[in-house]
């Protein structure tokens, strides 16, 4: 835990990338995201081998569908909420008396 | 019989004896801890049955009954009371923490309530204490915010209560059990119970007053209005087809509303709307396996929903700041807020281990037994925007993301504790759904740890956490509000008061010119004939009158005494 109790200087962001704490060094964040591709790749092919519940709807029997599927709705729900976004966004103090 | 105190009593009494006691005192965090435990415990050496009737004005009341879906609501609200407490003890308002303990005191009537005139009384009151609660932050936007808030459900409120009175009417009974959305009087009941529970149209009430409350009175907030929503709805309509689809609007609003939204307890604020649209699809379901969902994600949702505005309390105290694009990079300075803001942020995504997944996982089986399609798959991909706004969005913008700066340390002990306490159930109750499954209404047969299940919410939710930072670009925070609803009430409103008044004073000045025009003149013509000088008030005349009329008289005298 750090000893200061108030905000403190903000740091400049790219020295901090190679010095920082673990992390936020950017060898760490390239670690990461090939840990994490190898973990996607890893479930969706795990349908090859684990027994699934009969599927609700037949589209949800094929592979991958929960890999898939919850990608393809992510993405849709933030393309929505821009779109939208574009259209109902407002400053903060639009309220304000 | 000393049995049938209702337990709601310890915090009521806590409510009114916490004015006396002085911030920081020893007695005043015994009281605040010990009210909610003696509750709880009340709660659990309560009998079944109806524990508290009388006949007044010709009803049954039923102040005070049991069975395992009261229970169950009884026990989460003073759990939550609890730990809500221990994380306000450092709070100086007694105010906030005297309307905390009326408010929760009130959840717990309604669970408890046999009949709905007291499920009314206690709805009301708790308006009343939440409004107050949001009031205690004592800002001006607070201030504001309680009052748009109090509006909205004292509109709710009569919604109910005519509803009720109506139903009381036509049925002559009062007892609050299964209905039917299949006339006015149910129909009523129903918005008004849906208007707490964040429905829409108008959802806005929930994310436009919430945040407004401090660091600690957020965290009760979050928890006993739209649950006892759940609890009523639970209660009052079972199966009531319509639900399915307020519920899915409100999973899906929730979650588009929170990927657009830049404060970070609103953004939880929005979650809650998401969530409690998971609990009232499954209501809408109706199958004894969709209640038991809906109530069990009712009971985890209040703990890790407590748990990450306890985290968010705690940025907001230590920082001063709320908005994501004035934070990040938090975890240096505060790793255990981060990780019990993470252990929360995982159960509300219902990941493998943690309460959401033994508890939302049954509504979505529900929905497939019944051979919902549709519903499942709206379902499905609600599940995967929760990781998206909720999962990872709140943990990575507050605590991750660019470095803000900021190096706050962690809270101080007693909100610290608070939320290794919820952590620590989040995970518990995920490990170990059986105690939780044992207290619910219906007989539980599902087993959530299978392989294939656990596989597939993996898919689910990882894949949503790439599409989170493969599309991070595209959700640059900007310090923005959404419209919303409330912008009826807030802008068309005012602005369609102010167009009328802007049309309307030139015409009532002329109205009002003419019409003073026309009494003067009205005045001036009977002053003329009435008043002092007027031609009908000269005593002159009624002189003459009498001289005739006593002229006339002997006239007439000396004419009778002439015809004798």
């Amino acid at each position: 835990m750090s000893g200061t109790k108030h905000p403190g200087r903000p740091q400049d962001g790219r020295s901090e990338r190679l010095s920082g704490p673990w992390l936020t060094r950017a060898s760490t964040i390239r670690g990461l995201w090939w840990a994490g591709s190898l973990i996607l790749v890893l479930v969706t092919l795990a349908d090859l081998v684990v027994l699934r519940h009969h599927a609700v709807v037949p589209v949800a029997g094929t592979f991958g569908f929960y890999s898939w599927y919850g990608l393809a709705t992510c993405a849709a729900m933030v393309l929505v909420a821009k779109a939208l976004g574009a259209a109902l966004k407002r400053k903060d103090g639009y309220y304000e008396p | 019989m000393s049995h049938s105190l209702p337990p709601a009593l310890a915090l009521f009494i806590a409510a009114a004896l916490l004015p006396f006691c002085r911030p920081g005192s020893l007695i005043r965090g015994v009281a605040l801890l010990l009210a909610p435990a003696l509750a709880l415990t009340a709660v659990w050496t309560l009998p079944d049955g109806e524990l508290l009737a009388f006949d007044y004005l010709g009803f049954h009341l039923v102040p005070l009954r049991v069975d395992a879906l009261s229970r169950l609501f009884a026990t989460i609200f003073t759990i939550m009371a609890f730990a809500g407490a221990l994380f306000a003890l450092n709070q100086p308002r007694t105010t906030e923490l005297a309307a905390a303990f009326v408010y929760a005191g009130s959840a717990v009537g309604v669970a408890l309530a046999g009949d709905l005139i007291t499920v009314l009384i206690f709805w009301e009151l708790m308006a009343v204490a939440s409004a107050l609660l949001i009031w205690s932050a004592r800002t001006p936007a607070a201030f504001r915010a309680s009052l748009r808030y109090l509006m909205i459900h004292l509109l709710g409120g009569m919604v109910l209560m005519v509803g009720i009175l109506t139903y009381v009417t036509q049925t002559g009974s009062v007892a609050f059990n299964a209905m039917r959305p299949d006339g006015v009087a149910t129909w009523l009941i129903m918005i008004g119970f849906l208007i707490n529970a964040g429905a829409p149209p108008l959802s806005a009430w929930l994310p436009d007053a919430y945040p407004e409350a401090s660091w600690s009175g957020t965290v009760f907030l979050s928890a006993f209005t739209t649950k006892t929503a759940v609890y009523t709805l639970l209660r009052g309509f079972p199966g009531a087809e319509i639900l399915v689809f307020v519920g899915i609007y409100m999973i899906l609003y929730g979650i588009i509303y929170a990927l657009l939204e830049n404060d970070m307890r609103r953004i939880l604020a929005y979650s809650i709307v998401n969530q409690v649209g998971f609990m009232v699809t499954g209501i809408g379901i109706g199958t004894d396996m969709a209640l038991n969902g809906a109530a069990a994600h009712a009971f985890a949702h209040i703990i890790y929903k407590a748990l990450l505005l306890m985290s968010a309390g705690s940025v907001l105290l230590m920082t001063g700041r709320r908005k994501c694009s004035e934070l990040g990079g938090l975890f240096q300075s505060m790793p255990l807020t981060t990780v019990c803001g993470i252990v929360g942020a995982l159960a509300i995504s219902a990941f493998p281990l943690t309460s959401g997944f033994v508890t939302k996982s049954m509504i979505n089986q529900a929905a497939g037994d019944q051979h919902l399609a549709i519903a499942w798959l709206l379902l499905t991909a609600g599940s995967a925007g929760v990781f998206l706004h909720a999962g990872i969005k709140f943990p990575w913008f507050v605590f991750f993301q660019k470095d803000s700066g900021l190096r706050p340390p962690d809270p101080p002990w007693n909100m610290r504790a608070a939320m290794v306490l919820f952590a620590v159930l989040c995970i518990a109750i995920g490990v170990v759904p059986g105690p939780l499954y044992a207290i619910l209404p219906y007989p539980v047969d599902y087993h959530p740890y299978t392989p294939g299940h656990v596989l597939e919410l993996l898919q689910l939710l990882l894949f949503s956490g790439l599409a989170f930072f493969l599309l991070l670009p595209l959700m640059k925070r900007t310090p923005t509000i959404t419209l919303d609803f409330d912008w009826i009430y807030r802008k068309v409103l005012p602005a369609a008061l102010a167009a009328i008044y802007a049309i309307g004073a030139p015409v009532d000045r002329m109205l009002r010119r003419s019409m003073r025009g026309l009494v003067g003149r009205l005045t001036a013509q009977v002053s003329r004939h009435y008043g002092p000088a007027g031609a009908v008030a000269r005593t002159l005349t009624a002189g003459n009158m009498a001289v005739w009329v006593v002229l006339m008289l002997a006239g007439y005298l000396i004419a009778y005494f002439i015809s004798r």
